[in-house]
């Protein structure tokens, strides 16, 4: 009854053997960098004595802001990785013409593809947007923490389960070999019998779990937790797309849970949801799939609206020209991202009028994301725009944005579908949307909030250095893949006849070598940053920024701000310098905060194992691992005692070094 | 030549491949904007209009952010700055209706074209003025995506070829689709737009060849490790030497029958152009129905034993018949003649337990054509 | 105005604690939405294969009504039950409030044996989940409210030593309002279990 390979099975170790363990150099030499790196980590770790502070100060903190941070480091880490696997296929498919068969077989690239889409989506993406949201949601509303703070630290680290779990597939095992979303029967036990899809399916199911939590988790801080005043409408930009996104993650990630859930029990238990036979239906899973994987796209979009919101506005020196058109925007935004998940497989055969019906529904959600992109220029029209990194994003997102999203429409009728779906149009077009969206977004945004994160800016020449190699470097790689797609030719291709083809391949790999320079130019700014951390310390508001979280210091206190602001306007911050409200000096209170907890980190890491041994069929594993997570988080409800107090001396010092620091800048300014 | 594949499939050897890469490779990649047949002509035709339209506004757009991009700048004093304009009615009226407007023009265009041109539809002309007439008879060509390579077969010709598809200029062509693996997706981009090949079930597309020619034809849908090298050559020919081709084609012999067929669905790399100059005549409904294999029971037979409610308790250990693929590939080790005695005789006992379990109706051969637009009846609808 | 004054009108001066559990119940209700559609992907699924028996039984030959009535009856009558200890859990009577939950507890318990029992007994037959995907869907969709109903029961009794040994606490009381959801929508799901798996199944 239960699927296992009969040769290798084990009971102590399930289906794994010495054969687990790859033989291609290139994965043997990755394996030997990597435990290299990570040996001397671990090494430079315990030398410096920072095992205690990491675990006291970070792993088990439940501070929204150090999360945020934790969730930026997992997404830059995986980018990393993914980003390696991009170079690889580049590479391959530059190199595999004329009988060539390149450095890569078929077994390894059709890994390394797989690997990229999922990474890039679930391990780099989210991360980076839950990373930004959980951040800034919390000082944009003027609360202290989450709604869930333990919950907060334990979606955290189901997160980084998943992530671990993809790693692993890299040195033990294989990762799948069926394209990011897994189809059936080729993702089914017949055609992919090996643990890669295996590894796919907990993977995504551990890290979804954290997702999903998270999403309940913000949609609750946002709904209880605004400062007095702070009405709906009076929400900033940012925080409403992070509403709306976070409901979208609560209402698609389940979708994404059971149809992973089914593919598993297919594969573990021999049922019949997606197989060929016994009245299986794989049309069923690319729907589902869909049905998560459309809203998907506006998750990771619609907080990157936000952010390029925010600093429009900010750099601007003006108020977001149509603030609640803007709002009413993201919403139905939201919720058309529903209705047109049938897009991604027109050439299925659903019938004309199914087809024309989520053909025109994508196209309606063109209009609102229009009226988003001229309420960015409207609110430069009159601006007076200030060209900091996080503004050059801005301008160059807007000019790459449209390109993709006029793409976009052209793949939204079924005809032309016909002829560009599954073809290097289509991966153009949506890597011209997620990099000229997402990582624009993304990156704009690191520049922007990091100066509240760290107390100090960044270096600006390495970040006009890494802006041009992007924006140059995603043109140069993505027009050749526009023009093979307009060729006919097809995605996911490991050798080729056709030597006509190879100079766009070559092309697209000199701008995925540009995109790498401005990957190591954004490393070289990062590190000369903190280097010279001094010479770049700000206050709480260098930007002249408008909401609440630049009304606190730089990095802001624990405990956010000493007293609750009460809102009067929209722009929050902008509001209390107009009116030159002073802030307070005394008459501090003790503040109520949440402990840090190792449950978090503790069943996470017990769910991890779970995935694991569900992946090997490692059954006593799996058992004994399910029995814990069940066990501790019981254990854990016992402990009533989950908050504690700062003092209000504590507080007074915190804020009275704030102020001889304010103090001391405004003589500076005034010299 | 064909490279076999053992199992496990890591170990695929892919020796030979390039040498029959070289033999496949007679053909280059043509725009799609250049195409050979009228359908993918004008499906062109309408990338190149919704790209017009679309332009409309995304030039005005990118035009206006260069502009005000470099115009409000803080080191020009002399743009203007108005930090309380972010409301204004008239602009939001248009902002709004700008691209309404151009979704209300593409969207109607969108259902037009979606109906006029949906693959499963008879083809309403062969190319611009020339309406399809009684005459015009389509060709029916049956098309299985295999692992790795495309059968096409003719069952008017009664004739087949392995990664070679022969079409005639001027007439139209309807296919009928169906993998016996995993998903494809069928697409030669000079005659039409792709449609998806899938297990167990017949898809359709309907198309046109206006010019002769070699044209490039593969799978569109990634479908596991020879997919790269899974494309065939599309050879558009003259009516004459169309006919010659199938005489050609029926005079070299080889007869694929059910035996010759599980051998050819082996999973294979690369595989040369081959034909058969005979075939069974219900192999493709077979294939479509999953049961080329002796003492299978058809999914349509199956679908119609559902739909009369199942065949009760008899039927819960008919399971060899049923087995296709879910515990691993295909079955193909040759079947003993008593072996397929034993296993014809369990599939009629099945069937005399569903009549019996049903009531006396006769079981009719003709059980419903499990296709996309007649799926099985679901319990809820 | 006086900066003072100002500043008390745009700062919370007066501030007092927000005590923990403020979002709770918002937020479980979130999380019940997002089960909810766990469910609803279920039910979709066995809509699409439920009438896929793979040339084998159907609901017809398969479900023992009498039995799923019982069994229905058996969660219902927990909810009523888990009601009561509500009930008794506002007028603070701690005794009452364990006793409610212990019997609550017991049909539980009598409801995941009747399923468990019905389990066993499709599967000896040979009509397990492998046998058709009508089978897959029906065992996965009972199978995962089984599954809710076996966490919340392992819910209920720690929940059970919490109250006995903290007593009726203000944190105490809202686990016992959020298992009281999770319990109710328990039973919701089941009523649709009933309808649409074993009633229309029979029925068709």
């Amino acid at each position: 009854m239960i699927a296992h390979h009969p040769a290798t099975w084990s009971p102590l170790l399930g289906r794994l053997g010495i054969d687990a363990i790859p033989h291609e150099p290139i994965v043997i030499g990755t394996f030997f960098a990597v435990a290299l790196g990570g040996a001397a980590v671990l090494a430079l770790l315990t030398y410096f004595k920072l095992w205690g502070y990491l675990w006291k100060e970070w792993f088990t903190s439940v501070d929204h802001k150090k999360i945020g941070i934790m969730y930026m480091v997992l997404g830059l880490i995986m980018f990393l990785r993914g980003f390696a696997d991009a170079v690889m296929m580049r590479g391959q498919q530059a190199m595999a013409f004329n009988g060539s068969q390149g450095f890569l077989t078929s077994e390894h690239f059709d890994q390394v593809f797989t690997a990229h889409g999922v990474i890039m989506i679930f391990f780099v993406a989210m991360p980076f947007v839950t990373g930004l949201m959980n951040y800034v949601v919390p000082l944009q509303i003027g609360a202290r923490d989450v709604s869930f703070p333990f919950l907060n630290n334990f979606s955290f680290w189901m997160t980084v389960g998943g992530a671990v779990l993809v790693m692993a597939s890299l040195f033990l095992g294989e990762f799948a070999r069926t394209g990011w979303l897994a189809y059936p029967p080729l993702s089914g036990l017949a055609y992919s019998p090996d643990v890669g899809v295996d590894y796919y399916i907990w993977s995504l199911q551990v890290a979804g779990v954290g997702t999903t939590l998270s999403g309940v988790n913000l949609i609750a801080t946002i709904l209880k937790l605004r400062a007095p005043g702070m009405s709906m409408m009076k929400m900033p930009v940012f925080t409403w797309t992070a509403l709306v996104t976070n409901v979208l993650i609560v209402a698609a990630f389940p979708v994404l849970t059971v149809v992973l859930a089914l593919l598993g029990l297919d594969r573990t238990l021999h049922t019949n949801f997606f197989t060929n036979d016994f009245g299986g239906s794989a049309m069923l899973y690319v729907n589902l799939i869909w049905i998560w994987g459309h809203p998907e796209v506006y998750i990771l979009v619609l907080p990157i609206f936000g952010v390029f919101s925010e600093i429009t506005a900010t750099f601007c020196g003006k108020r977001l020209f149509g603030y609640s058109s803007m709002v009413y925007a993201t919403v139905v935004i939201g919720v058309l991202s529903y209705i047109v998940w049938l897009h991604h497989f027109f050439t299925m055969g659903s019938g004309a009028s199914v087809n024309s019906f989520f053909g025109i529904s994508t196209m309606v959600i063109s209009i609102p994301t229009g009226a988003k992109m001229f309420n960015w220029l409207f609110t430069m029209y009159k601006g007076r725009i200030r060209y900091e990194l996080p503004m050059m994003w801005t301008v160059a997102f807007m000019l790459t944005f449209v390109i993709g999203g006029m793409t976009g429409v052209m793949l939204a009728v079924p005809p032309a579908d016909f002829v560009l779906h599954n073809s290097l149009f289509l991966i153009a077009h949506f890597h011209n949307v997620i990099i000229g969206g997402v990582v624009f977004g993304v990156f704009a945004a690191i520049n922007y909030w990091w100066p509240k994160a760290f107390g100090f800016r960044l270096n600006q020449f390495w970040g006009k250095v890494q802006f041009w190699c992007w924006l140059v470097g995603f043109w140069v790689a993505f027009t050749p893949v526009y023009i093979l797609g307009l060729m006919g030719v097809t995605r996911r291709m490991r050798v080729f006849d056709d030597p006509s083809l190879q100079i766009w391949y070559v092309i697209a790999a000199f701008g995925a070598l540009l995109i790498a320079a401005g990957i190591g130019a954004m490393l070289l700014q990062f590190g000369i940053s903190i280097w010279k951390r001094d010479e770049y310390k700000v206050e709480g508001d260098p930007w002249e920024g408008r909401t609440l979280e630049w009304s606190t210091s730089s990095p802001p206190p624990e405990y956010n701000f000493a007293f609750t602001p009460k809102i009067h306007e929209l722009d929050a911050w902008s509001d209390m310098k107009a009116k030159g409200v002073a802030r307070p000096t005394e008459g501090f209170r003790a503040i109520l905060m949440p402990k840090n907890t190792w449950a978090g980190i503790v069943i996470a890491g017990m769910a991890t194992a779970c995935g694991f041994a569900m992946i090997w069929q490692i059954w006593w594993l799996a058992a004994l691992s399910l029995a814990s997570i069940v066990a501790t988080a019981i254990f854990h409800t016992f402990n009533y005692n989950r908050t504690f107090h700062i003092p209000a001396e504590h507080v007074a010092e915190v804020e009275a070094a704030r102020t001889a620091q304010l103090a001391a800048l405004s003589k500076g300014g005034a010299a | 030549m064909s490279t076999p594949i053992s199992t496990p499939l890591r170990r695929i050897r892919v020796a030979g491949a390039a040498a029959a890469l070289l033999m496949l490779s007679a053909c280059e990649h043509a725009n799609i904007f250049e195409p050979s047949g009228d359908v993918a002509q004008r499906q062109a035709h309408l990338v190149l209009l919704s790209t017009g339209l679309m332009l409309l506004i995304i030039v005005p757009v990118m035009l206006l952010t260069a502009f005000f991009a470099w115009h409000f700048r803080a080191g020009n004093r002399d743009a203007s700055y108005d930090p309380e304009f972010h409301h204004s009615t008239k602009v939001e009226l248009v902002v709004w209706s700008a691209p309404l407007a151009i979704i209300i023009a593409l969207g109607s265009v969108t259902w037009v074209y979606t109906h006029l041109l949906d693959p499963f539809r008879p083809l309403d002309r062969l190319a611009e003025g020339q309406p399809v007439t009684a005459a015009d008879k389509p060709l029916e060509v049956e098309v299985v995506a295999l692992d790795w390579k495309w059968l096409f077969i003719y069952p008017e010709q009664k004739v087949a070829s392995v990664n070679e598809l022969a079409l005639p200029t001027g007439r139209p062509v309807h296919f009928r689709l169906t993998s016996a693996t995993v998903m494809n997706s069928f697409f030669v981009p000079a005659i039409a737009g792709q449609i998806y090949a899938m297990p167990g079930m017949a898809s359709q597309l309907n198309a046109v060849v206006n010019k002769p020619g070699t044209f490039r034809g593969f799978s569109a849908n990634y479908s596991g490790a020879g997919f790269s090298q899974m494309h065939f050559n599309t050879l558009g020919l003259e009516p004459a030497a169309f006919d010659k081709w199938v005489a050609d084609t029926k005079a070299a012999g080889g007869n694929l029958d059910a035996a010759t067929y599980l051998k050819l669905a082996e999973p294979t790399i690369a595989e040369p152009v081959h034909h058969f100059g005979a075939v069974s005549a219900d192999l493709f409904d077979k294939v479509v129905n999953l049961c080329v294999e002796p003492g299978k029971m058809c999914v349509n037979q199956m679908a119609m034993l559902d739909a009369r409610g199942g065949t009760g308790k008899a039927g819960l250990f008919n399971l060899a018949q049923l087995t296709y693929d879910k515990d691993g590939r295909p079955n193909l080790t040759p079947l003993t003649a008593a072996r397929q005695a034993q296993l014809d005789q369990r599939l009629n006992k099945a069937f005399v337990a569903a009549l019996c379990a049903t009531g006396p109706a006769p079981l009719a051969a003709k059980a419903p054509k499990l296709t996309l637009s007649q799926p099985a009846p679901s319990p809820l609808s | 105005m006086s900066s003072a004054e100002l500043t008390g009108q745009y700062y919370d001066l007066h501030e007092h604690d927000h005590p923990e559990g403020g979002s709770t119940a918002l937020g479980f209700w979130i999380y019940l939405m997002s089960d909810c559609l766990i469910f609803a992907m279920l039910f979709a699924t066995f809509g699409v294969l439920g009438g896929n028996y793979a040339a084998g039984p159907g609901p017809k030959d398969l479900f023992d009504l009498p039995l799923v009535a019982v069994n229905t009856a058996m969660l219902l009558f927990s909810s009523i039950t888990y009601g009561f200890a509500m009930i008794a859990m506002q007028s603070g009577k701690k005794n009452l409030v364990l006793l409610w939950l212990a019997i609550t507890g017991l049909f539980g318990a009598a409801f995941l044996g009747i399923e468990l029992t019905e389990f066993h007994h499709l599967i000896e037959e040979g009509a397990g989940p492998q046998r058709s995907a009508f089978l897959s869907a029906f065992f996965t969709l009972v199978g995962t409210h089984g599954l809710h109903v076996t966490f919340g029961s392992i819910w209920l009794v720690t929940l059970m030593v919490q109250v006995g040994r903290f007593g009726l606490t203000t944190a105490n009381q809202r686990r016992l309002a959020c298992l009281s959801l999770f319990w109710h929508f328990l039973d919701v799901v089941w009523i649709g279990v009933f309808t649409f798996v074993y009633l229309m199944g029979v029925l068709r």
